[in-house]
Parts: C-alpha cells; sequence; structure tokens
C-alpha cells in the first residue's frame, strides 16, 4: 500500500535519512523504532509532504507521491498525528476534531460520534479550549482529529510521548480498535515494547539507516533488541 | 469647551478612529497569519485612494467604487505573492525588510506616475450632505464610517469564527506545520487573509480620502503608522483590540486637536506606542503566550 523506496532526507544540513526502503500493506500496523536522531521523525515528515526528500521514491497505492503537496497527500488519504500533539490549543475540542475534516464536504455527524465513542473524554469536554487538556486528553485530541480526515492509513509519530503508563496503553488500545475497523496504521515509537507488541511488521532505525527488520514477535525476542531498546538483560 | 462642541469632537473622533480601525485590523490580521508588520499596508490605503481618483473619472460612482475595492485587494494579493511569499523560509526580519522596500516602492511609484502635487479625491454623491443632530452639524460619511466600521467587524469576527476558512485562517496563524497535515492550503489562506486586509483598507480610503478631500503619494504613511500603533495599542493580532484602538487613537488625536494643541497629536499617538511597549507589550487583548516552546 505505501511502499518507501531508497529515500534520503537532509534536514537542517545533515543527512537525517541515509537510504531507507520499507513497505507496509494493507490492514497492518508496521512501527518504526529507534533511538533518538535515527530519523524516523523526518522519514513521516517526508511521507506527509512537509519536508522534500532529496532522493528515492515514496509509492502510495501505486502512485508516486514523492513531490505532491502535503494537502495533497491528505487528500489522498494519509494522515499524520504529528509528533508533540499539535493540536491547535486556542480552538475548542469540537473545533479541533472538525478542523481534521477540513478537507471534506461531506456530513460530520457520524464520524464525530466514532471519535466520541473511542474517546469518551472529548465530548464531555467538547467546548472546552484544547489548550486546557491534559497530555493525555491532548493525545487523544490528536488521534480523534487524525482520523476525522477518513484515512486509509494513519501514522503517529510518538503518541506515548510524555504520558503516563497507563493512558499510554489506553492508547495503544485504541490504535488497534482503529486498525480493526480497517486503517493501516503506521507508528514510531521510542517506546519500543509497546510498539512492537502491537506491531504487525516492525523495523529498526539507527543513525538514517535500516538496522533490522522483522515481525513485531521476532523483534521482541531478539537478543540486540532487548540489549539495546529492551533494556533487559538476558 | 461646551457640550456641544464637545460631541461635535467626539463624532469626528469617533468618525477618524473607524478609519484607522479598518486599516489597522488588516496589520493585525496579517501579523496574526505571518507575524509580519505589513509596513507596506499604509501604502496599499493611499493606493487606493488613486485607483478611487482614476476610476472615478471615466465611470459612474457605484462601479468606481467596486473597481477600487477588486483593485486594491488584487494589490494585497499580489504583493504578498511577490515579495513576501518567496521568504516564507526566511528569518523573520527578512519579510519585514522586504515590507518596507514594497513601502518605499509604491510610495515612489506614486510619486513617478502621479506627481507628488496632491489630487483632487472625488465627491462620492451624497457622502458629504450635511447632516444636522440638534445644535451639531456634520455630514454623512462622519456617521457613516463608524456604522460601515463595526458591522464590517461583526462580519469579519463571524467569518473567522465561523466559517471553515477563518477555522484555516485561525490554524495557519498558529501552527503552520500542523494545519498543512489537516489539509489546509498554506498560501490560499495567507492570499485570503490579504485580500480581506486590503479589502478593507480599500474601504477605509474611501471613507478616509472623502473627509480629506485629497490624495498624495506620501498621505498613507503617517495614518498607516498611527494605525500599527492602534493595532498594537489593542494588541497586535486581536481584531476586537484593532477596533477599539483604532477608535482610541481617532478620539484621542482628535479632542487634543479640538483643545489647541494640534502640533502635538502625532506625537501623542507615538507616546501612546511607547508607553503600551513599556508596561503591556501585548496590548489590551494581545495573546497570552506569544511564543510557543
Amino acid at each position: 500500500m505505501l511502499k518507501v523506496e531508497n529515500l534520503k532526507v537532509n534536514f537542517g544540513g545533515i543527512e537525517a535519512v541515509k537510504d531507507i526502503s520499507f513497505e507496509v500493506n494493507e490492514g497492518e500496523i508496521v512501527t518504526l523504532i529507534g533511538s533518538n536522531g535515527a530519523g524516523k521523525s523526518t522519514t513521516l515528515r517526508a511521507i506527509s509532504g512537509l519536508v522534500k526528500p532529496s532522493d528515492g521514491k515514496i509509492i502510495f497505492e501505486g502512485e508516486d507521491i514523492t513531490k505532491i503537496g502535503s494537502s495533497e497527500i491528505v487528500s489522498k488519504g494519509i494522515t499524520l498525528c504529528p509528533e508533540g500533539r499539535r493540536i491547535f490549543p486556542d480552538m475548542t475540542v469540537l473545533e479541533n476534531i472538525k478542523i481534521g475534516a477540513y478537507l471534506r464536504n461531506d456530513d460530520l455527524t457520524n464520524d464525530i460520534e466514532k471519535c466520541h465513542r473511542l474517546f469518551p473524554i472529548l465530548k464531555e469536554r467538547e467546548n472546552q479550549l484544547a489548550g486546557t487538556l491534559s497530555g493525555g486528553e491532548q493525545q487523544m485530541l490528536a488521534v480523534a482529529r487524525s482520523l476525522m480526515s477518513r484515512p486509509k492509513i494513519m501514522m503517529l509519530d510518538e503518541p506515548s510521548l510524555g504520558l503516563a503508563p497507563l493512558i499510554v496503553k489506553d492508547i495503544f488500545n485504541i490504535l488497534k480498535e482503529i486498525n480493526e475497523e480497517g486503517v493501516t496504521i503506521l507508528l514510531i515509537e521510542q517506546n519500543a515494547n509497546m510498539a512492537l507488541r502491537l506491531a504487525d511488521k516492525a523495523y529498526v532505525l539507527e543513525t538514517g539507516t535500516i538496522a533490522m527488520q522483522g515481525t513485531g514477535k521476532e523483534l521482541l525476542d531478539n537478543p540486540k533488541i532487548k540489549e539495546a531498546y529492551l533494556g533487559k538483560k538476558n | 469647551m461646551n457640550i456641544n462642541q464637545f460631541l461635535q469632537h467626539a463624532l469626528t473622533g469617533i468618525s477618524v478612529g473607524g478609519c484607522y480601525a479598518l486599516i489597522a485590523i488588516g496589520y493585525t490580521l496579517v501579523y496574526g497569519i505571518l507575524r509580519l508588520i505589513n509596513f507596506a499596508h499604509g501604502d496599499i490605503f493611499m493606493i487606493a485612494g488613486y485607483f478611487m481618483i482614476f476610476s472615478f473619472a471615466v465611470m459612474p460612482f457605484p462601479i468606481a467604487i467596486l473597481v477600487t475595492l477588486v483593485a486594491t485587494t488584487v494589490l494585497g494579493i499580489l504583493i504578498e505573492k511577490f515579495a513576501y511569499s518567496p521568504l516564507r523560509q526566511a528569518p523573520r526580519m527578512s519579510v519585514m525588510i522586504s515590507a518596507i522596500g514594497v513601502s518605499y516602492l509604491l510610495q515612489n511609484l506614486a510619486t513617478y506616475l502621479f506627481t507628488a502635487l496632491p489630487k483632487a479625491y472625488p465627491a462620492i454623491p451624497g457622502l458629504k450632505q450635511v447632516i444636522k443632530i440638534g445644535d451639531i452639524s456634520t455630514s454623512l460619511v462622519t456617521i457613516l464610517t463608524p456604522v460601515i466600521t463595526i458591522l464590517l467587524v461583526v462580519l469579519l469576527l463571524w467569518l473567522v469564527n465561523k466559517t471553515k476558512i477563518g477555522m484555516a485562517m485561525r490554524a495557519v496563524s498558529r501552527d503552520y506545520e500542523a494545519a498543512s497535515l489537516m489539509g489546509i492550503k498554506l498560501n490560499k489562506t495567507i492570499s485570503f487573509t490579504f485580500a480581506i486586509g486590503s479589502l478593507l483598507a480599500a474601504i477605509g480610503s474611501i471613507l478616509y480620502f472623502t473627509d480629506r478631500m485629497t490624495v498624495f503619494p506620501f498621505s498613507g504613511s503617517l495614518p498607516g503608522l498611527k494605525c500599527f500603533v492602534a493595532a498594537v495599542f489593542g494588541g497586535i493580532g486581536s481584531i476586537p483590540g484593532a477596533l477599539l484602538g483604532g477608535f482610541f487613537i481617532g478620539i484621542c488625536e482628535t479632542i487634543i486637536k479640538a483643545v489647541g494643541l494640534s502640533t502635538f497629536s502625532d506625537a501623542f499617538t507615538f507616546i501612546v506606542l511607547i508607553v503600551m511597549l513599556l508596561i503591556k507589550p501585548t496590548g489590551l487583548f494581545g495573546e497570552k503566550n506569544i511564543d510557543k516552546v
């Protein structure tokens, strides 16, 4: 469904992504894990058109989307739930949800209801300014907002960042639910443990290249991964 | 000063203030979305004056007004396209210098094309009609200006808060990247913002020059600066702030002139700027958190 071929991205004068290739099939949950500066965020930003790759190709449903703008990429069914949530703090919770559907002109009632079903707290806080929500609630809002564009594939950049473990668990359960409803998920995480448990397929990024790949389970059991990312000694 | 004189001056002040408010909104909107003080805004206002003079000479006045509004709007969009949008990734200072450049360009272009001599502004039929309320006599335009201003502000607030494009404007002014991720087209939204700012400047220009009766290439620079002060006073980025700031500056200025301190009135405006920046840099209704981390 989404295929990244030999992607290279320069970012702030350094080559943040050097020649990475990976593939996401429809219905899968794929995760890219890796430490700070491995190039995970830059990869997602390149896919959503926020930064221009210097080389390589991004192919979505057979179509080359490497050069098209971020607005058009959203309309093709790719959405990015960005790092640090980036909700609009001076809009209400409901407005934030609605703005996720900016490119749609049809009726949003059902979609809003669906968001409220997944995240009941957002209904309760509907008229509150989004900036007043807690970190976990803001992350839920960011996920809900991304869903409103009716994505085929949803990319998430560090949804667990700065959140309490219980809330992270909630959010990951909901991601699973969203996936079961047919949305493909590409997730990047530093919380490798959670991400690998959830993922069908995983890639390990190290300084801009793919160091390892496999199913989530394979990597969870891999001694090297255990030592480097899961903090367990054999 | 008796009560009638006071009311007379207050009315004039409110009217001037209305024009100032319309221009100040242009500063505030553009600042809100680009974090840029558009120093060319006062000159767009001046050029709108010339558009009116020339179109009025060759066509009936309703069409001339329409042509002025459209031409000024297009001018605003073009300035953004050619002078600001290529600098989207540049430091903010570069864009500001570009804005100062555009301002001088427009002033000198107007001097070159239309000479520096003041040109008579056409009298739009009916607008200068004298109206008497009790002992106060004034012209229709003086009463009409604040009414139009407030109507336009109400309309603008509705546009910004209730419509989809307004939502896009608010999103872009808060966070470029997050807005793009929603599918919002940055350039389109920014162009739209300039269009509205310039349109309001054109309306302000018609009301202002009808009262002043002449236009010359520098007639936009001082009002432009005063309206910038008005926008800062109200809190740059805030539409109600610009409205309030415009009225405040307009009324104070007129009253200072009325008590015989005409030469001091412009100085007063800039003292307001300095005092405001010293005690409350975000203005009356300014954003609470200017820089996000």
